[in-house]
């Protein structure tokens, strides 16, 4: 068995550190190979994501973008449930997010438009998030294949509506018309003048992420239906001795978790750009799949995850501009290799390390006994 | 019922004079904490059908898979006709003659029988060859021991009986002259059963060895020559088939442990507080697990429910408990009758007044990889005492954590230990605890006290004295004889998923051995 086997600091952070060094390590690699220094590199990526306030503000933006996704993963993850479909879930959450925007921000201030945008976001997410989750519940249809579908779904309908229905009429580009102030989350360089954070776009979604974090901490280990999703997923012989009704806990983890995803679209649609874009998930709902599993599916543990990918989406940006040999191209794969090692082959020094810590453990106790 | 088949040939006898097919010596294999089994001495004659008999988990399953080299044996010998040998894997195994049929079968059910017959066998890169030869071996099969099956049809699309034909084909055709076969019978119907056992005894006239697994006592005394019996992973007897009885092999298969004293005034029982009546439960495969079961369960008394494991107790339980859903029948719990169109559900039975102490903790009762004090509510998590307006209330969780750690004496008194951590025995007070403590109407109660220690045992069977004092209605399962006559105020027995009788405590061994093993009132045992 895993888990549980070794100390917890071993287990939350010893292990991810082992698991980032390697991606780390190979990524130099990768940079010497291509005939430039690592140590440049790490150099680069490190000011640019924290040297100065805008790199700062974007490092935040985009961690904010992968706190609502890794929170929706985590949460199905809780329930045993793998939820893939953070991607398309979040961009129909946008679609909700963007037409309580459009509907209100000529009318009403931001802070009204705000409560109607986060419910549009988490019910669109949710119900794109429901049929998934109905089809595993009641027929058994496994829902990484659905919700992989509907992520394909989700795209193409989008295509259709941005550039049939939502666009304005003599606009060349598929999006929406843009959001008024009424329809716009204040940037926190205009609500924090005394910070620098130059032109970046963190904007108060940043805070409506952290919020989510605590409901998600209260609801996993608070609340009599998180202590039934967990249950169905530590156990589900056990929990349907305890009469936890498996349908039921699928279905509403499912509705959570899409919900949490559909907010993305706070930070990017409501926050950063004014209007409904093409492609603005971007693939961040995918991402969310690696930091749920390298913040270990805890509210904190998702914090700094997403904080680390929002430092390696940002300083991979500057590192592009400043050592022009190492591409966005490059970028991608150093960012590929940190979800390879902390996502997919997270148990790679399990054993190794599980192995090391028994034999330690037994020769202490040997020589107490002794 | 007491008729055999076949009697056992001639040529049985004669072989046991030979050198042994197998012959095991001082086995022994561990996981973990867990013995499974224990310095095993097995001699296994040329030419016989050889029984092992022993319930759920006696280790028959783990004798079997160190036989065919999936797992290695920590200590001990195996020898091959007289040869000593290695197996460190089936494939190794195979090359020794050592063929095996599983519970589950191992077949690819889109391929036809004459693929499936050379899967991992095809010789070649090309399939041609090796089709051609399998067709040819399997014609010659077929004629030699009289197993007919349509090389082209689909596996899939056979029933059960022919796909198991088709595994024991498989094996042959691998060249085995020791096949293994894990009880076979299972997922078999009675005739089919009967044409396996034709197979059988024509394997055997040809020189075959058979290793027959089963905990069914009739199979074992329908086909074997000779029969030897497990108990918790040590083998506790072997006996000439023709010399034993079933109900002398009931009684090695479920032992005597230590007779425990258990202190208990007569019972006054009270009005009835659980009516089951008609009660059938078939499975996912469609087998009827629980037959016609009626019974009833007073107030102030212990209704021991008796039977070798696996004769639909679990099932019986778990339709009681609300976790699956009988097929017909009806259950009445203190005055709520519930027929199959009811509202359903543990919850449900829970709210009626019936708590549970499953007969598997790990797989039921707990959730391992959870604290103890959340373990302590599970399954009554939705009480009102332990929420605070939307949240779980964990401090007056943890409080009554604390305080029934000290009053069932859980060790080491730690709410926040996973519960994986605890030893079976305190594992199993955790769970009777969260059980008793609820105060229900009606508990139901399965094998209390497994893998529990002996002072643990004690402490178990004193609460549920205490719960019967109190006026509760107890059905208790177990298949410890013992623990089912001291704590018993009445016993049924059942067999086959049936209840095949009734006795006082006062009831002998032998008798419940007979009843245990099928043997109606009436019949003669044989």
């Amino acid at each position: 068995m895993a888990r549980g086997q070794l100390p917890r600091w071993v287990d939350y952070v010893l292990l991810p550190a082992l698991n980032l060094l390697a991606a780390f390590f190979v990524s130099g690699l990768v940079v010497v190979l291509i005939g430039e220094d690592p140590f440049e590199a790490v150099k680069w990526i490190l000011y640019g994501a924290l040297g100065y306030g805008e790199g700062i503000g974007y490092t935040l933006f985009y961690a904010t973008n992968f706190i609502f996704t890794g929170l929706a993963v985590a949460v199905a993850f809780h329930a045993g449930l793998f939820n893939i479909g953070g991607e398309g879930q979040a961009y129909i959450g946008g679609l909700g997010i963007a037409l309580a925007c459009l509907a209100l921000d000529h009318i009403v201030p931001w802070w009204v438009t705000l409560p109607f945008a986060i419910l549009g976001g988490a019910l669109f997410g949710a119900a794109w998030a429901f049929i998934p989750a109905w089809l595993q519940a009641k027929r058994g249809s496994h829902v990484v294949i659905t919700t992989i579908m509907f992520n394909y779904i989700a795209a193409n309908i989008m295509v259709y509506l941005l550039s049939n229905v939502m666009i304005p009429k003599g606009s060349m580009q598929p999006a929406s018309r843009n959001f008024d102030v009424g329809g716009q989350l204040p940037w926190l360089r205009t609500i924090f003048p005394s910070f620098d954070l130059g032109q970046s776009p963190v904007n108060l979604a940043l805070f409506i992420a952290l919020i989510a974090c605590v409901f998600v901490w209260v609801l996993i280990w608070r609340t009599k239906l998180g202590f039934e999703m967990r249950s169905l997923g530590a156990n589900p012989t056990a929990a349907e001795y305890a009469g936890i009704s498996p349908l039921r806990i699928t279905i509403i983890t499912m509705l959570i978790s899409g919900g949490l995803a559909g907010l993305m679209g706070m930070n990017e649609v409501m926050g950063a750009q004014s209007k409904l874009l093409l492609d603005f998930t971007a693939g961040y709902g995918f991402v969310g799949i690696a930091v749920a599993l390298m913040g270990r599916n805890h509210p904190v543990g998702i914090i700094l995850a997403s904080l680390l990918f929002g430092l390696l989406y940002q300083g991979g940006a500057e590192l592009a501009f400043e050592i022009p040999s190492i591409t966005r191209d490059m970028i991608v794969v150093i960012q590929a290799f940190v979800i390879l090692f902390a996502g997919a082959l997270e148990h790679l020094f399990r054993p190794a390390v599980v192995a090391f810590f028994n034999r330690f453990v037994t020769a202490k106790n040997g020589q107490e006994t002794a | 019922m007491t008729e055999r088949l076949g009697q056992p040939q001639a040529g049985a006898a004669i072989a046991q004079s030979e050198i042994p097919a197998i012959e095991l010596r001082g086995i022994g294999k561990s996981f973990g904490p867990v013995v499974a089994n224990k310095d095993i001495d097995l001699v296994v004659g040329k030419g016989s059908i050889h029984g092992i008999i022993g319930e759920n988990g006696a280790g028959k399953s783990t004798l079997m898979s160190i036989l065919y080299g999936f797992y290695g044996a920590d200590t001990g010998e195996i020898f091959i006709s007289g040869k000593k040998a290695k197996i460190p894997d089936s494939k190794t195994a195979i090359e020794k003659g050592i063929g095996m049929v599983h519970q589950h079968f191992m077949l690819v059910d889109t391929f036809s029988v004459v693929e499936n017959v050379m899967l991992g066998a095809e010789g070649g890169a090309l399939l041609n060859k090796g089709i051609a030869q399998a067709r040819k071996e399997l014609a010659r099969l077929a004629d030699e021991y009289d197993m007919r099956v349509d090389p082209d049809a689909i596996v899939g699309e056979l029933p059960v009986g022919l796909q198991q034909r088709v595994e024991i084909l498989k094996a042959l055709y691998r060249g085995a002259d020791v096949l293994i076969l894990d009880e076979p019978t299972g997922v078999l119907t009675p005739a089919e059963a009967d044409h396996l056992f034709r197979i059988l005894e024509v394997l055997r006239d040809q020189g075959k060895t058979v290793l027959l697994i089963t905990h069914k006592l009739r199979e074992i005394m329908h086909i074997t020559d000779t029969v030897s019996v497990m108990r918790r992973g040590e083998m506790v007897a072997t006996r000439k088939t023709a010399q034993t009885s079933m109900s002398e092999l009931a009684e090695l298969m479920v032992g005597r442990s230590v007779l425990l004293e258990v202190d208990k005034q007569p019972a006054s029982p009270g009005k009835t507080l659980l009516k089951v009546e008609g009660l059938n439960v078939v499975d996912e495969r469609g087998v009827r697990r629980v037959k016609d079961v009626s019974l009833e369960v007073k107030a102030g008394e212990i209704l021991g429910v008796a039977g070798v494991s696996g004769n639909g107790q679990s099932q019986l339980l778990a339709a009681l408990s609300g976790i699956i859903r009988a097929h017909t029948g009806q259950i009445e719990i203190v005055g709520h009758k519930l027929d199959l169109s009811d509202k359903h559900g543990a919850a449900v039975m829970r709210e009626y007044g019936m708590s549970h102490v499953p007969e598997d903790r790990h797989k039921m009762g707990l959730i391992n990889a959870f604290p103890e004090y959340e373990n302590s509510i599970l399954g009554y998590h939705g009480a009102q005492k332990y929420s605070k307006g939307l949240t779980l209330d964990i401090a007056a969780i943890r409080k009554e954590a604390e305080e029934r750690i000290e009053k069932y004496d859980i060790r080491p008194p730690s709410t926040e230990l996973q519960v994986a951590k605890f030893s079976g025995g305190n594992q199993q007070k955790i769970v009777l605890a969260r059980e008793i403590e609820c105060d229900p109407d009606v508990l139901l109660v399965g094998q209390p006290t497994r893998g529990v220690d002996i002072g643990a045992i004690e402490y178990i069977h004193k609460r549920i004295i205490e719960m019967r004092d109190a006026g509760k209605a107890v059905l208790l399962v177990s298949v410890e004889l013992d623990e089912i006559r001291s704590l018993s105020d009445r016993i049924i027995v059942m067999f086959d998923g049936e209840i095949v009788g009734e006795r006082g405590p006062e009831a002998t061994e032998t008798d419940l051995g007979c009843l245990m093993a099928g043997v109606r009132d009436g019949d003669q045992p044989s």
